[in-house]
């Protein structure tokens, strides 16, 4: 099974970019796809940005969307009911920590299931 | 009384004129309990529908409602995008091959309120656009036709009484007692969409 994509949602592209180079010293094989700010790069999250990278980060294995404020929320729900896609997860972790240890999961070729769940206990610490 | 495609894109303009006409109010609002761009955002959103109504026909309400709930997902931006995105999105699909008279039009609305519930995951109460939506479909319930005058008197009053609520949705939400005695930025943009909505009805009809 290939790894499962990740989807960094972030209401700013800087976070987004950041937080994957940062996952990038640990974990070069699964596939990061960003979606930072709004269409026009203000402070916000885009229902067109979200769907184009789920697009790119899908894999057989899925994909997994990690957020980071409220209504990043609501455009991942919206982004993930329009697409054709079934295998589409979204992650309720902390954005940095969720995604990294996401990321290191996939890359060890985990199931969806299981890769989201870790993202999920990214703060638990065991 | 029946919307048609016409009345929609009626309603649509004269939304975004009362959104652009109070584009500084609704960010000083928003800047006093929320992250300050609602006006901008609104603004952004309701200018690009308007544009994209302007260049397509309509042969019914639905179609018209379609376009402008997909555009306002993807142009506005921030919480409000995907909130009367979703809200019109509702409205749309459960005016699909059906005329807009008032009874199929008030259960779109109802759908739409459902859809603002379940996409925020809020209800009444909690400072929200939905202390404004809720109250008018409620009154609205209770007549057997559209009436201009107490669909804009019951957005009004209820948009006033979002000023005593405590925030718990929301950006807000993080001020707590703070949020008490400020108006919620997006029930006044949902009371500027139904005052529309009257115009609308009083022009035509």
């Amino acid at each position: 099974m290939e790894s499962a994509g990740i989807v960094l949602i972030s209401h700013s592209a800087k976070v987004a970019e950041g937080i994957k180079e940062i996952i990038h010293q640990v974990e070069k094989n699964v596939p990061i796809e960003l979606a930072g700010g709004t269409d026009d790069d203000r402070i916000g999250t885009s229902v067109e940005k979200i769907q184009t990278a789920i697009d790119h980060a899908h894999t057989e294995g899925g994909v997994l969307l990690i957020y980071d404020l409220g209504s990043a929320m609501m455009n991942a729900e919206i982004a993930v009911e329009m697409s054709d896609f079934d295998d589409i997860e979204i992650a309720n972790a902390p954005l940095l920590e969720g995604a990294y240890v996401a990321a290191v999961e996939s890359g060890m070729g985990k199931s969806l299931a299981q890769v989201k769940q870790a993202a999920e206990r990214a703060l638990q610490g065991d | 009384m029946e919307l048609t495609a016409n009345d929609i894109i009626t309603w649509v303009n004269k939304t975004n004129e009362k959104i652009q006409n109070n584009k500084e109010y609704l960010t000083s609002l928003d800047q006093a309990v929320g992250d300050g761009d609602h006006g901008i955002n609104m603004a952004r959103g309701f200018k690009e529908v308007v544009a994209k109504l302007d260049d397509n026909s309509y042969e019914n309400a639905s179609d018209a409602l379609k376009d402008t709930a997909m555009t306002l997902m993807s142009k506005v931006g921030g919480a409000a995008g995907p909130l009367y995105g979703t809200a019109f999105l509702k409205l749309s699909t459960s005016l699909k091959d059906k005329s807009a008279e008032y009874t199929h039009f008030l259960n779109g609305l109802e759908e739409s309120l459902a859809g603002l519930k379940q996409r925020g995951k809020s209800q009444e109460g909690e400072k929200t656009l939905i202390d404004v939506w809720a109250p008018v479909i409620e009154k609205m319930k209770e007549q057997e036709d559209f009436d201009a005058a107490l669909l804009k008197d019951t957005a009004e009053s209820a948009l006033e009484k979002t000023k005593d609520i405590k925030a718990t949705k929301g950006r807000a939400s993080y001020l707590g007692d703070r949020s008490i005695g400020h108006l919620d930025p997006g029930s006044v943009s949902s009371f500027y969409v139904f005052e529309a909505l009257a115009e609308t009805i009083e022009g035509g009809g």
